[in-house]
């Protein structure tokens, strides 16, 4: 039997509300003495890092210990990888050693796709990241971050993102958090549009659901929520815009661009931030940039996929279910 | 529960019955707690949630303070302990009132007491939120056939059925009407309740 979140595309909008509505209930433990609950008592999760991350695993493995979890943390740096052990015998050992989950980071797009349907391990996967493709967990809790502003009615249990506008702004092309959101939040009814330099838009942007602008102001105006993209330095190994500066002053968000926002719409930051270069400091300490409440939100929103895949005998999110018959 | 519900569902309980008996409840807690001065009631959504509050209701007109008796909800998904027999469920909304449970006398409310599962994760629950003065247990229907040794401090009505009935309430909040049907199973799955 096998579970799996490979892309926020395989999530349909049911799918999506069950993750986010589960994530609402188990977010108000954060208020309770004892922050831990039963559920998954006995379950391994292993952590199958591939990659450098510090949010993203201690949030995995924060979500995992609140759902009374073992928690396993695997690191490439310092494993038997740097000895140029495959994926598929690490992923022999996991198996032996009994993981009911495995949360995979990996710098290879496709990786965790590979790992769920290679037959190598019996448990869910979860990806928590690959290459330049997905990162569906990131993509959810930006949803629900977005649903807990926007639709401030008991925070939006049971409703959707219906016409909200979103704009995506930056490093798009070598973004999986812009990729997961773009299909999710399109999921879940928004407007999403992406504004980046010319250099930055994907090849085949065209067939997502989504807008495409290369001028930002053109679009904060009438924006529910902007968020703002880390440009990756280590993965641009090309001159994608002339300079920084000038990268900061056409598509960073500064104090005056955050001005001509809708008085409600909030500003988001994946992490971490490159303060001066696509957000300025002004922006990201303003009450407006929900940056630090993603992250408390992240756990929240893992803690739900967690649950939704090994809680009971069969995940409870339909997207993960078909993935047995692929 | 509804498909596997026969049409000849007959009601033992209607909503006069349901009104009476909650009105005794109330009564016998005021009584039991001389006073209710501590009590917090806590509902086991769904249909306990709906029945705490109505007893709530009846408690402040009884000792005649309005608004003072706190009313909550408890989900137990995450504590039951039949998890892995069915895909994970949805939760529902656990609510503390403000002044927490340290020191109450908590009255868990819940529609039916069957196999006694469901108080067993509700008292695991409650231990991860707070220290209680003491815990009681308030049901509607009381329809036997334990599984653990729990039983109720207040019940609306005993009501002897054979594991091949199933019984139902309805209640206005949820249902649009009041009542307790006993019907028979089509098929025999073991079910929670």
């Amino acid at each position: 039997m096998k579970r799996h979140l490979i892309s926020a595309a395989d999530l349909s909008r049911d799918d999506a509300v069950l993750i986010l509505d589960t994530a609402e209930e188990l977010a108000r433990l954060a208020d309770r003495p004892i922050k831990k609950l039963p559920t998954l008592r006995g379950r391994t999760v292993v952590n199958l890092f591939f990659e450098d991350s510090t949010r993203t695993r201690i949030s995995f493995e924060a979500a995992a210990k609140r759902l009374s979890a073992d928690v396993i943390n695997f690191s490439a740096k310092g494993s038997s990888v740097s000895k140029g052990e495959s994926l598929k015998d690490t992923a022999l050992t996991l198996e032996a050693m009994g993981a009911d989950a495995v949360v995979i980071r990996h710098h290879a797009s496709g990786a965790p796709h590979r790992l769920a349907t290679s037959g190598w391990i019996n448990g869910a996967v979860v990806n928590a990241g690959d290459g330049t493709h997905e990162h569906p967990t990131q993509a959810l809790l930006d949803a629900f971050t977005v649903r807990r502003h926007l639709s401030p009615a008991a925070s939006g249990v049971g409703q959707d993102l219906a016409g909200r506008r979103i704009t995506i702004v930056g490093d798009v092309l070598h973004s999986r958090v812009a990729r997961s959101n773009v299909h999710l939040l399109s999921t879940l009814g928004a407007e999403v549009t992406l504004v980046a330099p010319p250099t930055l838009v994907p090849f085949g942007v065209e067939s997502w659901p989504c807008e495409v602008s290369y001028d930002l102001d053109a679009v904060v105006g009438k924006t529910d929520a902007v968020m703002m993209l880390r440009v990756q330095r280590e993965r641009m190994n090309a001159a994608f815009f002339p300079t920084e500066r000038e990268y900061a002053r056409r598509y960073g968000l500064d104090g005056d661009r955050m001005a001509r926002m809708p008085e409600h719409a909030i500003v988001m930051h994946p992490g971490p931030m490159n303060r001066g270069m696509e957000i300025t400091a002004e922006v990201a300490d303003s009450d407006r940039c929900t940056a630090v409440e993603q992250v408390a939100n992240g756990v929240s929103i893992r803690m739900a996929v967690l649950y939704l895949l090994l809680g009971g005998n069969e995940s409870a999110v339909a997207a993960a279910r078909t993935e047995e018959s692929k | 529960m509804d498909a596997r519900t026969s049409d000849a569902a007959r009601p033992v309980l209607e909503a006069p019955d349901i009104a009476r008996v909650l009105t005794r409840i109330a009564h016998e807690i005021v009584e039991r707690a001389k006073g209710a001065d501590d009590v917090v009631l806590l509902g086991i959504p769904t249909r306990g949630v709906f029945l705490a509050r109505r007893l709530a209701a009846r408690l402040e007109e009884i000792t005649g303070k309005p608004g003072r008796i706190p009313v909550g909800s408890l989900d137990i998904t995450m504590y039951r302990d039949d998890l892995r027999l069915r895909p994970a469920r949805a939760l529902a909304r656990t609510e503390i009132p403000d002044d927490g449970i340290d020191g109450r006398l908590v009255v868990l409310v819940d529609d039916v007491l069957f196999s006694g599962r469901t108080i067993r994760a509700a008292l695991d629950a409650l231990g991860d939120i707070g220290r209680p003065r003491a815990v009681q247990l308030a049901v509607l229907v009381d329809r036997g056939h334990r599984e653990l040794p729990i039983r109720a401090d207040y019940v609306g009505k005993n009501l002897p059925t054979s594991l091949r009935e199933t019984v139902k309430v309805q209640l206005t909040e949820e249902d649009g009407r009041d009542s307790v049907l006993l019907g028979l199973r089509e098929t025999t799955p073991a079910d929670g309740k």
